[in-house]
C-alpha cells in the first residue's frame, strides 16, 4: 500500500526513470530498512521538487532520521532507490554526494577541532580552494553569530552552537540540495529566525532545494511550502503545505493522521495539593 | 532496593547480549577463562592444604595481596570499572545512600570477573581443610578480603573520576596511569630473578605484606593457626580499618558525584585554538585536509598520545631488559617503535567514532580518506624513528649496522602503515569516546578488538619477514652488504605493501563505509 500521493497533487508521483523535464531534487521509491525485527521504513516513497522548502514531520520513531540518512549516502537501505537531481544516488555515491549538504542528527562532530577548523574541513573535502573555503567559513560564523567562538573547539560549544555550526558545515560548498535533520533542535530564537532567513534565501534565490525534519509543526507550516507526514516507517500524507492541512491547522491534520492524542484526564493523582 | 539494584544490572547484562553477537561471544570466552581459572584454582588449593602453614601463609597472603591489589588499581589503567551501573544514572532518584553503596557493591560481584574472584577467594578456606578450626576463622577473612578488592576498585575509580572529570586532567591522567602498565614487563623481570634467587626469602615477604592494607585479612588464619592471637587481632583490626576507610571514601566520593556529576561541563575551562592550525599549512585538497585533521587530533587527543606514550620509554625498557647495559638489543629500539607508530592507526575509524560520517557524507574515494591518514602518521613517525635509529646505532656503536635497522624499522613502518590501513577499514569496535571516562568500559566489545591485533600483528611480521631476516643476519654477522640488502627488500617490500593497502583498504571503504558508520552509530 503506497500511501500518500493521493493527496498531493502538485507533487505528483513523477516516475524518476522517465526523463522528466526537470527530475525530482529527491526521488525516492520503494525505500525499505530494518534494524533487528523493527521495521524502521517501509516501502516509503517520496518525490522532492527542485526549488522547494519541504518539511517531513512525524511523531517520534516514524522512520524520519533513517529516511533522510538513506536519502543522503550515510545509511545503506535493504531496499529501494534514491535518485538526486535525477542521479542514482547508491549507484554513484561519490559523484552524488558532491551536489548534497548533510546536516544528520544523532551523530557527533569532530569536536577536537575548532569551529572555524570544521567548517574548514568540511570545504576542502569538497574540494573547494583554500580563499573559497576561507572567505565562506568567515561569512558562515558570521551569520551564524559563531564569530566569537571561532576559535573554540567544537567539544566546548552548547548544544544549539553545535548545531549551528554543523550547519554552517552542511553549507560550505552551497549544495544543490540540503538535507536538515532537525536544525533547529536546541537553537535559540534569534538564530532559528536568523537560520530560517538563510535557507528561505538559498531556496527563493538560490535556487536551492532544501529538506528538514521537524517536530514542530507550527514552524514548519510557517517556513515550508511542501510537507510530507510520516508514521511507522510510511509517507502518510505529502504535498504542499496548504493541500495536505486542508482547512484546519497543520498540527490537527497531523494529529488526525497520526492519532494517538489521549484526553488530558488521564493522570488524575497529578496534583500539587 | 538493594536487590532492585541487582535486578537492574542482570537486566541490563542480559539486555546488552540480546543486542550484540559479539558481546554473547565475549562473555562465552571470559566464562570459559573463568571455569578455567577456577578449575586450576580449587584442586592447587586443596593440593597446597597439604603443605605446612608457612607455605600456606606465604602463597595465600601473597597471591592474595596480588588480587585485592589488582581489583583496586587494574581498573584505573586497564579494563576499566563495569559502568554498566553508573552512580551518575542515579541522581535523581531518593536512594538512600546505604542502600546504593551495598546495592553496587554486590552488584561490582555480578559478572564475569566478580564472581570469578568471589568464587577462589572463598575456596581459600579450602587450603585449611586439615584444621577445619582455622578454616572457620578463614571464611569471614575471605568475605572480608573480597569485600576490600570489590570497595576498593568502586573507591578508587569513583575518587579518581571526580579528578579526571575535568578534560585536562582526564587527558593526563591516561596517559601517567599508561605508563607503569608497559614498566610491568622490567617489573616482573627483577620478580623472576628474585625467584630465582630462591624461594627463601618468599615467606619474609609474605610476613611483611601480611601488616598492609590488602594483605592482613589474608595472614589472619596463619596467625590464627600458630596461635598468635595478638598478631591475629591487630590484622584483623588492620583489615576491619582498611575496609571502613574505603567505604568512606567511596561514600564521600560518590556523594560529590552525585551532587556534581563529573561530565558537568561547568568545570571545564575552554581550549582556544590559534587560526586554522594545520589547515592552514597543508595543502588545500581533500588528502591535505584529512592529514590537517589526523595531525590535529594526534595534538588534542589523548588516545592517540596514549597508544605511544611508550616510544620514548623504549630505550630505558629495553636497557633494563638485558639486565642493565648497553647492548646490540638497544638496536631493537627503532625498529619497535616503527612497528608501533605505524599501527596506532588500527583502529584509526572506530576512534573517530560516530564523526566519521563526515568523511562517509563527503564526495571523497576511501583511497583518500586511507592516504591522508597514513601521511599524517608518517609525519610524525618517519622523523622519529630516523631518530631513534640513528641514536641507537651511535650509543651502540654499532654505524655497521645504519643500514639494516634502517631496513627493518623502514619496512616494518611501512607494512604497519598498510595493514593497519586495511585492518581499520574492516574492523570498528567500541572505544572510549574522546574524553569520555577512560574507566568506563563494555563488556564484550574487547574480543574483536583482540582478534583483529592479532591477526594485524602476525600478518605485519609475516609480511615483513623478509627484511627482519636479512637485518638480523646483518647485524650478528657484521654484514653491510646484507644490512643494504635488508635496507632495499624491506623499504621495496613495505612499499608495495603499503601501496596494496591504501587500495584495498579505500575499496573496503567504498563498498562499506555506510555499514561501518551504522556500526558505530549502534554504539551511542
Amino acid at each position: 500500500m503506497t500511501s500518500g500521493t493521493a493527496s498531493a497533487p502538485s507533487a505528483g508521483p513523477t516516475p524518476p526513470s522517465a526523463p522528466a523535464l526537470i527530475p525530482p531534487a529527491l526521488a525516492v521509491r520503494g525505500l525499505w530498512k530494518r534494524f533487528g525485527d523493527k521495521i524502521a521504513v517501509s516501502d516509503l516513497d517520496l518525490d522532492v521538487p527542485v526549488g522547494s522548502f519541504y518539511g517531513l514531520v512525524g511523531p517520534n520513531g516514524a522512520g524520519k532520521t533513517t529516511t533522510l540518512s538513506m536519502s543522503t549516502g550515510l545509511l545503506r537501505p535493504d531496499f529501494g532507490q534514491v535518485w538526486v537531481h535525477g542521479q542514482d544516488l547508491w549507484a554513484d555515491p561519490t559523484q552524488v554526494k558532491m551536489l548534497l549538504g548533510v546536516l544528520p542528527d544523532g551523530v557527533r562532530l569532530f569536536d577536537r577541532l575548532t569551529g572555524a577548523q570544521l567548517i574548514t574541513y568540511s570545504g576542502l573535502l569538497r574540494g573547494l580552494d583554500r580563499d573559497t573555503v576561507a572567505a565562506r567559513t568567515t561569512d558562515l560564523l558570521q551569520a551564524l553569530d559563531l564569530t566569537g567562538d571561532a576559535n573554540n573547539l567544537v567539544v566546548d560549544y552548547s548544544a544549539g552552537m553545535t548545531k549551528k555550526v554543523a550547519l554552517a558545515c552542511a553549507l560550505v560548498h552551497a549544495p544543490r540540495l540540503l538535507v536538515l535533520d532537525e536544525p533547529f533542535e536546541a537553537v535559540d530564537p534569534v538564530s532559528a529566525a536568523n537560520i530560517r532567513d538563510i535557507l528561505g534565501t538559498y531556496v527563493r534565490e538560490g535556487g536551492g532545494t532544501v529538506i528538514v525534519s521537524s517536530h514542530v509543526m507550527d514552524l514548519v507550516q510557517r517556513m515550508c511550502d511542501h510537507v510530507a507526514v510520516i508514521a511507522g516507517g510510511r509517507v502518510l500524507a505529502a504535498g504542499t503545505v496548504d493541500a495536505v492541512r486542508g482547512d484546519g491547522s497543520l498540527e490537527d491534520k497531523f494529529v488526525e493522521l497520526v492519532g494517538g492524542r489521549t484526553t488530558g484526564q488521564g493522570l488524575a493523582w497529578l496534583r500539587t495539593s | 532496593m538493594v536487590a532492585h539494584l541487582l535486578r537492574l544490572k542482570l537486566t541490563l547484562l542480559r539486555n546488552g547480549l540480546r543486542r550484540s553477537v559479539w558481546q554473547t561471544i565475549g562473555l562465552g570466552f571470559a566464562a570459559l577463562y573463568a571455569f578455567g581459572a577456577i578449575g586450576v584454582a580449587i584442586p592447587g588449593l586443596l593440593l597446597l592444604g597439604r603443605s605446612d602453614a608457612e607455605l600456606i601463609e606465604t602463597v595465600l597472603v601473597l597471591m592474595g595481596s596480588v588480587l585485592v591489589l589488582a581489583w583496586w588499581i587494574v581498573p584505573l589503567v586497564a579494563f576499566g570499572v563495569d559502568a554498566t551501573l553508573d552512580p551518575a544514572r542515579f541522581v535523581t532518584f531518593a536512594i538512600p545512600r546505604r542502600d546504593l553503596l551495598t546495592g553496587l557493591a554486590l552488584s561490582g560481584v555480578l559478572g564475569i570477573p566478580g564472581v570469578t574472584t568471589a568464587v577462589v577467594v572463598l575456596a581459600t578456606v579450602l587450603a585449611w581443610w586439615r584444621q577445619p578450626g582455622v578454616a572457620l576463622v578463614a571464611l569471614p577473612c575471605a568475605v572480608l578480603s573480597l569485600a576490600t578488592a570489590i570497595v576498593g576498585s568502586r573507591a578508587t575509580t569513583t575518587a579518581l573520576a571526580r579528578v579526571v572529570g575535568r578534560r585536562r586532567y582526564r587527558e593526563f591522567l591516561t596517559i601517567v596511569l599508561i605508563v607503569p602498565l608497559f614498566l610491568l614487563g622490567p617489573l616482573m623481570r627483577g620478580l623472576a630473578t628474585g625467584v630465582e634467587q630462591g624461594l627463601a626469602s618468599m615467606p619474609a615477604a609474605a610476613r611483611v605484606v601480611g601488616w598492609t592494607p590488602w594483605g592482613a585479612a589474608w595472614a589472619i588464619p596463619a596467625d590464627v593457626a600458630a596461635g598468635a592471637w595478638g598478631a591475629a587481632g591487630l590484622k584483623l583490626l588492620i583489615a576491619v580499618a582498611t575496609l571502613a576507610g574505603l567505604v568512606v571514601v567511596w561514600d564521600r566520593a560518590l556523594g560529590r558525584a552525585l551532587v556534581q556529576p563529573a561530565s558537568s561541563g561547568s568545570a571545564r575551562r575552554p581550549v582556544r585554538g590559534r587560526g586554522l592550525g594545520a589547515f592552514g599549512r597543508l595543502p588545500a585538497t581533500p588528502t591535505g585536509a584529512v592529514v590537517a585533521r589526523c595531525l590535529t587530533y594526534w595534538v588534542r587527543d589523548p588516545r592517540y598520545a596514549a597508544g605511544i606514550v611508550v616510544v620514548p620509554l623504549l630505550p630505558v625498557l629495553l636497557y633494563f631488559s638485558t639486565g642493565g647495559g648497553i647492548s646490540d638489543a638497544m638496536l631493537l629500539t627503532g625498529p619497535i617503535a616503527a612497528f608501533l607508530l605505524g599501527w596506532t592507526i588500527s583502529a584509526d575509524v572506530a576512534y573517530d567514532g560516530t564523526p566519521f560520517w563526515t568523511h562517509v557524507a563527503a564526495p571523497i574515494s576511501g583511497r583518500v580518506d586511507r592516504t591522508g591518514r597514513v601521511l599524517a602518521t608518517g609525519l610524525i613517525a618517519v622523523p622519529v624513528t630516523l631518530l631513534l635509529v640513528v641514536a641507537s646505532v651511535l650509543v651502540t656503536g654499532r654505524v655497521d649496522a645504519l643500514p639494516a635497522v634502517l631496513g627493518a624499522s623502514g619496512g616494518l613502518l611501512l607494512t604497519a602503515l598498510g595493514c593497519s590501513s586495511v585492518v581499520s577499514a574492516r574492523v570498528v569496535y567500541q572505544v572510549p569516546l574522546a574524553g569520555q571516562n577512560p574507566f568506563a568500559s563494555q563488556q564484550g566489545a574487547s574480543m574483536a578488538a583482540a582478534a583483529s591485533q592479532l591477526l594485524g600483528w602476525s600478518a605485519i611480521l609475516g609480511l615483513c619477514l623478509p627484511a627482519l631476516v636479512l637485518a638480523g643476519f646483518s647485524v650478528g654477522t657484521g654484514s653491510v652488504v646484507l644490512g643494504v640488502l635488508a635496507l632495499v627488500v624491506g623499504i621495496a617490500l613495505g612499499g608495495v605493501v603499503l601501496a596494496v593497502g591504501i587500495r584495498s583498504g579505500g575499496r573496503t571503504l567504498d563498498r562499506s563505509a555506510p555499514e561501518l558508520l551504522a556500526r558505530m552509530v549502534s554504539y551511542t
